[in-house]
């Protein structure tokens, strides 16, 4: 019996996307099954992000609307067998699909997956409802601006009254110089705020923007340190106990010539 | 300038707005969380002066209300700039009873 995870944010543009193709494929990469659920329809974007654009047929809203069986919609992952995305739909709207639908769909999937991961839209309306309806645990997504964790707040607060407790938070897009020379909130200012778990920081990482545009989730590459972040807030979901990276290490000259040299 | 320019070199926080962003994302989230609409509070503070009105005169431009957090206590914090005490009140106390 799989488990069903929702990534939110509330905000746009704080990635969402990206969070959810690289957990999804750092899961596959352990020989999990996984599946994929892109729910921002009328602007999709995983299918881009895991470079599987190319291999759509169906979508979400074929499915629900009976113009196909669900499993024809499935497209495998080039890299890992065991890695499934349902696309969303481009030209329809987010009325498309119903939160019982995606309730059915969700119960359908659970019993062929160990962790299916649903990509929210951003904002607070249908589509954030129908994202969440069927999952059993919540991620909120936030960078460490104001705008980005008052919102995260929100959808907290939304998450708990539509009775998804205890969501667990990843701070993307952390930047630790700025915090060292006080221009950017830190790991514990946003977490004491928010009053949640950390599942992870992600920082910033120019990799992330060749591996969009490649196709190819950063957590493919081994060099990346959002990769590895990745990598480890994987890992935590399944239950390990992972520290948290070494965030300072990354910035110094010769960490990055050791990284590039391959030696650490 | 230069001195801060120094302190970020050193590494030293010279700039703070990591404070700056703290502290308004901590007062945002307050009215927030309280679900107070800007017209509720509003409302509030045109009541506010009419019943302060009546004991003095205040700015009501630089007149400010707010709400703020400390520990688990959610309180209202009101700043009233004060242009002259109105020295008739008792006379009109007087008046209206």
């Amino acid at each position: 019996m799989g488990e069903i995870i929702v990534v939110t944010s509330g905000k746009g543009g704080v990635g969402k996307t990206t969070t959810t193709a690289n957990i999804g494929t750092a899961l596959a990469s352990e020989g999990l099954r996984i599946i994929l659920i892109d729910t921002d329809i009328g602007l999709r974007n995983l299918d881009v992000v895991m470079g599987l654009e190319n291999r759509i047929v169906y979508d979400i809203v074929d499915v629900t609307n009976g113009n196909c069986r669900l499993k024809q919609a499935l497209i495998k992952d080039k890299r890992f067998e065991n890695l499934y995305l349902l696309p969303a739909a481009q030209t329809k709207d987010k009325s498309a699909v119903s939160p019982e639908e995606m309730e059915d769909l969700c119960r359908e999937l659970k019993e062929d997956y160990d962790y299916i991961i649903i990509d929210c839209p951003a904002g607070i309306e249908q589509g954030f409802y129908n994202a969440i309806a069927g999952a059993d645990q919540a991620i909120v997504v936030t960078t460490p601006e104001v705008s980005a964790v008052r919102d995260a707040d929100r959808i907290i607060g939304l998450l708990e009254s539509s009775d998804l407790r205890n969501p667990k938070l990843i701070i993307n897009r952390f930047r630790p110089r700025m915090v060292r020379q006080g221009d950017m909130m830190d790991i514990e200012d946003i977490v004491d705020i928010l009053a949640v778990d950390l599942l992870g920081v992600v920082q910033e990482d120019d990799r992330i923007i060749v591996s969009t545009n490649r196709g190819e989730p950063a957590v493919m590459n081994l060099i990346s340190p959002a990769g590895e972040a990745y990598r480890r807030i994987a890992r935590r979901i399944r239950g390990e106990e992972v520290p948290l990276m070494n965030l300072e290490e990354s910035y110094g000259i010769m960490n990055r010539l050791r990284r590039f040299m391959g030696l650490c | 300038m230069l001195l801060e320019y120094i302190n970020r070199v050193l590494g030293k926080a010279a700039s703070s707005s990591r404070i700056h962003a703290r502290e308004r994302l901590r007062l945002v989230l307050v009215h927030d969380r309280a679900k107070m609409s800007p017209y509720f509070m509003n409302q509030l503070k045109e009541d506010l002066n009419n019943v302060i009105a009546r004991y003095m005169v205040i700015d009501f431009d630089k007149f400010e209300i707010v709400l703020d957090q400390s520990d688990k206590v959610v309180e209202l914090k009101t700043s009233v700039p004060i242009k002259k005490i109105r020295r008739d009140y008792m006379d009109r106390i007087k008046r209206s009873s």
